[in-house]
């Protein structure tokens, strides 16, 4: 059995957090945490913890578990018939695979941004507002507002502003994906999961993406998985790297990147494989 | 295989797909054209006075003065036939027993072809029938009986071998010599002033009454009775088919016992619509008692079972084919299932939906087989809504089969079954446009 031990490095100072300021505190821990599908195991006796605020990013070659261990956090697995876990995933102190965890309300808490834009087929409003409309009652001034707030968050609003009413899918791929931000963002969530949200996109929509990561960084904990060495630089303070559903390294960005502990990483990360 | 075969090989089998589409274009056009134009001569056609006559007396339509106009100068018209029988029938009475037998029996066959022709002579008892107080209503019909009139049916059966052979004698030989002979010659000429045939758009024929089995009138009880059976057998059938459908995709997991239901409702919609008229009537009638004899909700129940298995595979293809990235986005923004179902996963499956509701309400509309034995009844009134729980009903489909086949003068009234068959088709080609029409009104909606 292949277990890392990995301790938290020394946290960063936040370099342009515009929110409240993130402090040392423990978001998401894993603790020996494994994820099955059926008898194949995806991910092996995980442990680490995701500090508050921060943008921690998972890197690893396909098929390594990285988009597995990300769908663990909101319990998105569920949807995937045989998957079962084992060991314990602790968000806020809480596992969030006991039995008496409401599902609904932890992925309010738990927003998710996909690797394909999948904004419904609806009008631009009514997907911002689909999150807000489920979890209270508002009148349309409230809601308007939500809406507004969160499509000026996700740096969409000077785009839309003129037509709200217009069909989602008539967006550009890269508005489409602001617009799925935008929607995470009005539930108003502590943790925004990534999921390669960037792949489908072309250079330019990927910067503006990335940007809006950084100015969202602080206000919410940030985990974004993502085939983009480079990105994962970019964007993110902390980076654990996964080969074969194993946790081979996890600390800060800037280490992993330059003085790499683990013979794998380096090997990952200067293009030697995967 | 290098370059040219397989060009050739492509256009080979563009070619035969071309040909295959143009034969079927074809063949529909062979099958649709005659019920176009027999169907579309229930409503448009030369009609007599006589039909003028039965829509002013039993419809009030039309201008009475100018019909009773008409009638007279038709009367006029017919008295000189009346005229040469009456005086031919006075001769009778004073010539020799002989002659009189001679002359009886072929006279009181030229009276009833003349009757049937142009309605009771007058002066006569007023029929019992409906069918037999009024001449030919139209032209063609009328045409057809003046040929009766001017000529009897012989057969001859003196060859063994070959059976009867018909043969039609001019029935003015028989009268030769008598004040009847000229009569045959004075109708031939003067039938159009006799009957006045004019051409007539008859569109009442859909929302008509039908008087004495169809002789007259049009089809309104048949449509109005269609139109219940398949609108009820989709109000069951809708969200049975729905609810079903969603608990199939949505909430079943992939048990044994749900692939079993699965092989269930695909082997029930094979299964022949006349063995659901018998269960209907079995299950719906004789066990339910739904109600004491044939209803148009037993037929509607049974025509939702029948449809049902259709329902629920057209509703669970489209929730299938709804992108599983629509699902996920409202589950991860903590929508619970059956609120993704309805605010997300419907919505988008709305058109295939739609299509399927449509298409089975066609079939619901066409079918014959399953009503026989639950609703349908060859002649009757339109049944008012709160009838429907305990009433049977005439219904297109139906009635297209009792036309051709067990009516008691199919020949008579050839043209209201034409009328109902282009009805149905149109009936269920509209539905079929609607279809189309929905869905591709739903998608661009969809699509932005």
């Amino acid at each position: 059995m292949n277990l890392v031990n990995i301790t938290m490095p020394n946290r960063p100072a936040i370099r342009n957090g515009n929110g409240p300021t993130p402090t040392d505190r423990t978001h998401v821990a894993f603790d020996c945490f494994s994820v099955f599908y059926r008898a194949n195991q995806a991910v092996k006796d995980v442990a680490f913890d995701i500090p508050a605020g921060y943008v921690t990013a998972i890197i690893g070659p396909s098929g390594c578990g990285k988009s597995t261990i990300l769908r663990a956090i909101n319990r998105m697995n569920d949807l995937v018939p045989g998957c079962h876990v084992k060991g314990e995933l602790l968000f806020d102190g809480q596992n969030v695979y006991d039995p008496d965890v409401d599902v609904v309300m932890l992925r309010r808490r738990v927003g998710m941004v996909f690797q394909k834009p999948n904004p419904f087929p609806k009008s631009i409003f009514d997907n911002v507002a689909y999150g807000p409309k489920l979890h209270s009652r508002l009148n349309q001034s409230e809601l308007a507002e939500i809406v507004e707030r969160s499509l000026v968050d996700a740096a969409l609003w000077d785009e839309v502003k003129d037509r709200l009413g217009d069909n989602a899918l008539s967006l550009s791929g890269g508005q489409q994906q602001r617009l799925c931000i935008a929607r995470v963002l009005a539930v108003d969530p502590e943790i925004l999961l990534m999921d390669e949200p960037t792949s489908a996109l072309d250079p330019r929509a990927t910067l503006r993406i990335e940007n809006l990561i950084a100015e969202l960084r602080g206000r919410y904990t940030i985990i974004i998985v993502t085939h983009n060495m480079q990105q994962a630089a970019r964007v993110s303070d902390f980076t654990a790297f996964m080969y074969e559903g194993v946790l081979i390294e996890f600390g800060l960005t800037k280490e992993i990147f330059t003085k790499p502990k683990n013979k794998q990483t380096d090997d990952y990360i200067t293009g030697r494989f995967g | 295989m290098n370059l040219k075969t397989r060009k050739i090989l492509d256009r080979a089998f563009a070619g035969s797909g071309v040909f295959s589409i143009l034969l079927m274009t074809a063949a529909l056009v062979v099958l649709l054209a005659p019920m176009l134009i027999r169907g579309w001569s229930a409503i448009y056609f030369v009609a007599t006075v006589e039909h003028r006559q039965l829509m002013l007396e039993r419809f009030e339509r039309g201008n009475p003065e100018r019909v009773a106009a008409e009638i007279n100068a038709a009367i006029a018209a017919r008295a000189p036939l009346y005229r040469m029988i009456a005086a031919f029938e006075k001769q009778l009475e004073t010539c020799d027993p002989e002659n009189r037998k001679r002359y009886a029996p072929p006279l009181r066959e030229l009276k009833k072809a003349l009757h049937s022709l142009l309605g009771p002579a007058p002066g006569a008892i007023r029929p019992m029938l409906m069918r037999d107080q009024y001449g030919q209503m139209r032209w063609d019909r009328a045409l057809v009986k003046l040929r009766n009139v001017l000529y009897r049916e012989a057969w001859d059966y003196s060859d063994p071998t070959r059976g009867g052979i018909k043969s039609l004698k001019p029935r003015a030989a028989e009268f030769a010599g008598t004040p009847v002979e000229p009569l045959f010659a004075y109708l031939e000429n003067n039938l159009d002033k006799m009957l006045l045939p004019r051409r007539t758009l008859y569109w009442q024929f859909l929302t008509d009454n039908s008087f004495d089995s169809h002789f007259f009138g049009g089809i309104w009880p048949e449509i109005l009775g269609t139109f219940y059976l398949a609108v009820g057998a989709m109000l069951f059938a809708i969200p049975l088919g729905l609810i079903a459908a969603i608990y199939l995709t949505e909430y079943a997991r992939e048990t044994r016992l749900i692939g079993i239901l699965r092989t269930c409702i695909s082997t029930l919609a094979g299964v022949p619509s006349i063995v659901f008229g018998l269960f209907g009537l079995a299950f719906f009638i004789n066990t339910l008692k739904v109600s004491s004899s044939k209803s148009v909700l037993a037929g509607a129940l049974t025509l939702a079972l029948m449809i049902l298995p259709t329902l629920i595979r057209a509703s669970e293809e489209a929730i299938r084919a709804v992108p599983h990235t629509y699902k996920e986005a409202a589950l991860s923004l903590g929508a619970g299932r059956w609120h993704t179902v309805m605010s997300v996963i419907l919505p988008a499956a709305l058109p295939g939906i739609l299509t399927g509701i449509v298409i089975s309400m066609g079939r619901a509309a066409g079918e014959t087989a399953p009503i026989i034995f639950t609703a349908a009844v060859s002649v009757g009134k339109p049944l008012a809504l709160w009838q429907v729980f305990s009433q049977p009903t005439p219904a297109l489909s139906w009635n297209i089969y009792n036309l051709a086949t067990e009516h008691e003068a199919v020949d008579a009234i050839r043209h209201v079954q034409y009328g109902l068959v282009l009805t149905l088709v149109a009936l269920v080609l509209v539905l079929n446009l609607a279809a189309i029409f929905l869905r591709a009104r739903v998608s661009k909606h969809l699509k932005g």
